[in-house]
């Protein structure tokens, strides 16, 4: 993904309300060609009425919305049509074959009939679905079903995919799956989704918006974020009886040592080169005390908890 | 795109045992009015032999028919209809539907055209077992048509009421319920007012009906139907619209 990829999903100022709780208050954010977007937040935080607005399956009390220039209000047809929208609870008629819902999605997506059968099968091929086109949607996993899911989004190639919570309720091999789908349909399309799993954010997005009481908080631009580099691998090493600093510093790999207490040091590491190893060695030999690493935690994760935390507080 | 629709409603429909089951019931109901009538009808028939201008075959077993099975498919039609909406909410599909470049009125017509081409051959059915009289008697085609076409409007009307009745809950037992209880209301007002009164009357879709059952083809009555079925499908299409505005 580049800066200078044609913006794909706009959305200014979208405000929402249900009666008087104020579930959207003024949110605005771009989607680029190729890029995978993630929306945090917590249960409750506005995520799936964000989505579902930016699907045009609920209007926005005001503020405006543009799919590929086209306006979601004004335009439905040119805009939807550009669309892959995956709800949390999948779409799917469960009374239908997976070849039949898949063609049904795509005619109602207005796909020229020429090419159905083509995007047919390349969108099972993607979504690893080959064996699976004459079997009853109700009779398959979750897992599957989940894709079926997904399957009928890309199936008509929209240029915008949508994601409440894509990977909620499935066990870890099929997580694993679809996370490297939506990381493939990342490279195609632009993706923006919505978890409240930080790993799911660090793992597939290039990008991550926290949406907290119907605002978002915190953007790659954000001021906390410039404070963290959040690339860098590290840990937190308890020593009972700690040495002095530099020789800490000069294990082979350590590329930072701060005393956060008179015995906790964070370390931090290159990514390829992981000290650990050898600091509990030296450590054990010099008589150290050294107690178990604690690998830190992400930077997201560390904004995430203080934004949260501040919330509630 | 209405068509799109319509088809994939069809295939579900057949798709459910319960429709065959339906069908098959519905077959057999038919088919014991039909034979019920007859008999009663060869019984009478030395009698009404000596009236002049008796009553003929047609219009004293093919027209009880269709009035039966006029009030069979008032309390079976819901039972279609409650699927067509909130089946689809509350199993969370309406969402592919509303996501798609598809407008609210496209998605109620084609639900719409989807159950009136199952209900067309339901009522075909009826026409037919009517038909296999002319082997042993001369038939009254214009008032088994007539009958054929009041019968396929008031299911239309039906099916109309029900899909908005569907459209307001996403309980499908409520949609019929409450689809049930409105035209059964209706029903009651035709029955119920008096033979002056005929304003209130002319608001009930089995009084219109009647007119087609004795084979009197008003163009008044095709009108109301039209209305009838027009206005709860535009009404349908605002409660659509008006989910995305107040969320479903």
């Amino acid at each position: 993904m580049s800066v200078t990829a044609p913006i794909t999903l706009a959305a200014h100022n979208l405000v929402r309300c249900f009666g008087r709780n104020e579930a959207i208050r003024g949110v605005s954010l771009q989607l680029r060609q190729g890029e995978v977007l993630g929306l945090l937040g917590q249960n409750g935080a506005g995520k799936s009425t964000m989505l579902q607005m930016l699907a045009g399956t609920l209007l926005p009390q005001s503020g405006q919305i543009e799919i590929c220039g086209f306006d979601l209000t004004r335009h439905p047809r040119m805009a939807k049509a550009k669309i892959g929208f995956v709800p949390e609870t999948v779409p799917v008629y469960r009374d239908m074959k997976v070849d039949d819902f898949l063609l049904f999605a795509a005619r109602l997506r207005r796909m020229p009939p020429a090419r159905i059968m083509d995007a047919l099968a390349e969108t099972k091929y993607r979504c690893s679905l080959q064996d699976s086109g004459k079997k009853i949607i109700g009779t398959l996993s979750k897992g599957y079903q989940q894709r079926i899911g997904i399957a009928q989004a890309i199936i008509h190639q929209p240029e915008v995919i949508i994601l409440d919570e894509p990977t909620v309720s499935l066990d870890p091999s099929q997580i694993r799956d679809i996370r490297a789908l939506i990381r493939e349909l990342g490279s195609l399309y632009s993706v923006i989704l919505s978890t409240h799993l930080l790993d799911e954010v660090e793992s597939i997005c290039d990008r991550a918006e926290i949406l907290h009481h119907g605002r978002l908080v915190y953007g790659s631009t954000s001021a906390q974020m410039q404070q963290y580099d959040r690339n860098q691998p590290g840990f937190i090493l308890t020593l009972l009886s700690p040495p002095a600093l530099p020789e800490l510093q000069s294990v082979a790999g350590v590329q930072q040592v701060d005393q956060l207490s008179a015995t906790q040091f964070r370390i931090l590491h290159a990514r390829d080169s992981n000290p650990g190893a050898a600091l509990l060695e030296l450590a054990a030999k010099k008589g150290w005390h050294a107690e178990p690493l604690v690998p830190l935690r992400s930077a997201l994760e560390d904004v995430f908890m203080q934004i949260t935390q501040t919330g509630k507080s | 795109m209405i068509l799109t629709i319509a088809r994939k409603e069809l295939r579900s429909l057949f798709g459910t045992p319960s429709t065959w089951l339906i069908l098959g019931m519905l077959q057999f109901i038919f088919a014991l009015f039909f034979l019920a009538r007859l008999d009663a009808f060869i019984q009478l028939q030395p009698q009404l032999a000596q009236l002049i201008n008796a009553p003929g075959a047609t219009s004293a077993v093919a027209a009880p028919l269709f009035s039966s099975a006029a009030l069979i498919m008032m309390m079976l039609i819901p039972v279609f209809t409650m699927r067509l909406i909130a089946e689809e909410r509350r199993n969370q599909t309406m969402t592919l539907l509303m996501s798609s470049p598809v407008s609210g009125w496209e998605i109620v017509l084609g639900k719409f055209t989807g159950l009136m081409l199952f209900l067309v051959p339901v009522t075909l059915s009826c026409v037919l077992i009517v038909l296999t009289l002319a082997t042993g008697t001369q038939l009254d085609i214009g008032l088994i048509l007539a009958n054929a076409l009041g019968l396929m409007l008031l299911c239309a009307s039906y099916a109309a009421l029900g899909m908005y009745v569907s459209a307001l809950t996403s309980q499908p037992a409520i949609a019929a319920i409450g689809a049930l209880a409105i035209s059964f209301g209706l029903m009651l007002v035709d029955v119920s007012t008096e033979e002056h009164d005929a304003s209130w009357r002319a608001l009930a879709p089995t009084h219109h009906f009647q007119n087609f059952n004795i084979g009197l083809l008003n163009s008044g009555d095709v009108v109301f139907f039209l209305l009838f079925c027009g206005f709860f499908l535009v009404l349908t299409t605002r409660q659509l619209h008006n989910n995305r505005i107040y969320g479903q």
